[in-house]
């Protein structure tokens, strides 16, 4: 075997060149994308109507605005419900953690739809008990009851995120903060969290991302969210471009979310990264 | 209406529900293992073209996973719900000018949640893809074996092993995604639990039923994963 042979085995495998099949195939399906994304843009501005759009454009505004609220205010109180259910599952306390696993696996076993139904349909139900005990006006509106049981849902996957993340960090940092003389809440505000927070942040912003994808789901129940609005217009023009906008309105929010996420992540990651 | 009992409501029978509601867990339980199968083909195979090394099946299978993990599955359905027959009428209207097309919500179902369930799936079947040491290609190679026989016979049977985990939050996703078909009127375990509670005014206990049904099912699904998990072990032991 000559020199010039052995050092052209140690190069790198040439990059293919010209039309292997692999490379076919792949111009062929971005092809059918760039044709999809095509079509659908060539559909909307066929069917582009200025009166459509001034009678429907506020009301979907309005409706991202309910959207909004409705994740910011379960994703708050969930994240508050979420504390005594994850210290439930780590407690040694058999009853307390039995209590706690019940609960994640009832809201994570269940669809949310049911859990929703439950709420408005179910519990709505009792109205005159309801009313003896003055919380009629709660589960009368179908926005609270949608902030109701999404925060109970929403609770139950955030309590095993913090439980995951809080179980990451090894026993050694309890244990070095309690030799250096720190307490169990100052360790855990100090010394846990912290990097806790860095395996915690991706699996917060899925659960963010699904809740906002989830809450599509309150317009089941005559909640005039994004959704909502989007059925209205569909029931009242009977016209397709009501689902595009709003399934545009939706992949927007979750990219920028995404892309949002990652960024944090690299800037909070900074010091892992040589 | 005398009030009856909760026993006569779940009884089975012209008074009970139970029969109702019972075909209607079959239909949810046929729907996910419908679409299981598809789902997992096109999810292997949107993976496979986003760990290729050409950059155009990359960015083909990228842009499949972030639209149809990134619209809400209730828009998804609704958009092919009521989006396909117009399509499907246009195209067919071409050939024969008075065809009405109707979807059938079972099929319309079934296509949106293997739309979404494979591009889960794709995420998990990738890991497992990166899982795997390049050597075990060349291994495959080098004893002579084709790009499809090495995938088949070497890469897939390990894939299996280290996706089957995720696989499995997949299908309970799954099973639980297949509510949703019940609000295009496929009628499944909660629509016909919905029927059954506003026939009755039993709201809280139908609905309870239809989160117990669901909860059993995410059960029994565990119990079958747990012995297939087993299965696949005592197939690695050897």
């Amino acid at each position: 075997m000559s020199v010039s042979q052995a050092i052209a085995i140690d190069k790198p495998p040439p990059q293919a060149r010209g039309w292997p099949r692999a490379r076919i195939l792949g111009y062929a399906l971005v092809g059918i994308w760039i044709l999809f994304g095509a079509g659908i843009v060539a559909y909307l501005v066929y069917a582009w109507n200025p009166e459509f759009f001034a009678r429907y454009a506020p009301a979907y505004l309005q409706g991202l605005g309910t959207t909004l609220s409705l994740v910011a205010i379960s994703m708050v109180l969930g994240a508050i419900l979420s504390l005594p259910v994850a210290y439930g599952r780590m407690s040694k306390d058999p009853i307390l953690s039995g209590l706690a696993y019940c609960y994640v696996y009832f809201f994570r076993g269940t669809p949310l739809l049911v859990q929703t139904y439950l709420v408005y349909y179910g519990i709505g139900s009792f109205r005159p008990e309801l009313e003896t005990v003055g919380l009629w006006w709660f589960f009368r509106e179908a926005f609270y009851c949608g902030v109701f049981a999404f925060s109970l849902n929403t609770a139950a996957y955030q309590a095993e995120i913090l439980r995951g993340a809080i179980e990451s960090v090894p026993r050694g940092q309890w244990e070095g903060a309690a030799s250096l003389g720190l307490h169990k809440l100052q360790t855990l505000r100090k010394v846990v969290l912290p990097q806790a927070i860095i395996v915690a942040l991706r699996p917060y912003g899925n659960e963010l991302i699904l809740m906002i994808k989830a809450s599509a789901i309150v317009a089941i129940i005559t909640v005039y969210d994004l959704m909502g609005n989007a059925k209205l217009a569909y029931a009242k023009s009977f016209d397709i471009q009501a689902y595009i906008w709003v399934a545009i309105v939706y992949l927007v929010m979750v990219e920028i979310l995404r892309h949002g996420v990652e960024w944090i992540e690299r800037r909070i990651t900074v010091h892992l990264h040589r | 209406m005398p009030a009856q009992s909760i026993w006569t409501l779940l009884s089975w029978g012209p008074d009970g529900w139970s029969d109702d509601i019972a075909s209607g867990v079959l239909v949810t339980i046929a729907l996910a293992l419908a679409t299981l199968p598809i789902g997992l083909v096109i999810g292997f195979f949107v993976a496979f073209a986003k760990q290729h090394e050409e950059p155009s099946l990359r960015l083909a299978g990228n842009i499949y996973t972030t639209v149809f993990r990134g619209l809400p599955e209730l828009v998804t359905l609704f958009l092919f719900f009521f989006g396909m027959p117009l399509l499907l009428q246009y195209v067919v209207r071409l050939f024969n000018p008075d065809a009405t097309i109707d979807v059938n919500s079972f099929v319309a179902g079934m296509i949106v949640l293997a739309l979404i369930f494979s591009s889960y799936a794709s995420e998990v079947f990738l890991s497992a893809f990166r899982a795997i040491p390049k050597g075990q290609y060349e291994g495959g190679y080098a004893i002579g074996l084709s790009k499809w026989q090495t995938m088949r016979l070497v890469i897939l049977p390990q894939l299996i092993r280290i996706a089957f985990p995720g696989l499995e939050n997949c299908w309970l996703s799954l099973l639980k995604d297949t509510s949703l078909v019940s609000v295009v009127n496929l009628a499944e375990t909660l629509r016909q639990s919905g029927v059954a509670a506003r026939v009755t005014k039993h709201s809280f206990l139908f609905y309870s039923v239809a989160a117990l049904i669901f909860l059993a099912l995410a059960v029994l699904s565990s119990i079958a994963t747990s012995y297939i998990l087993r299965y696949l072990g005592r197939r690695e032991a050897r």
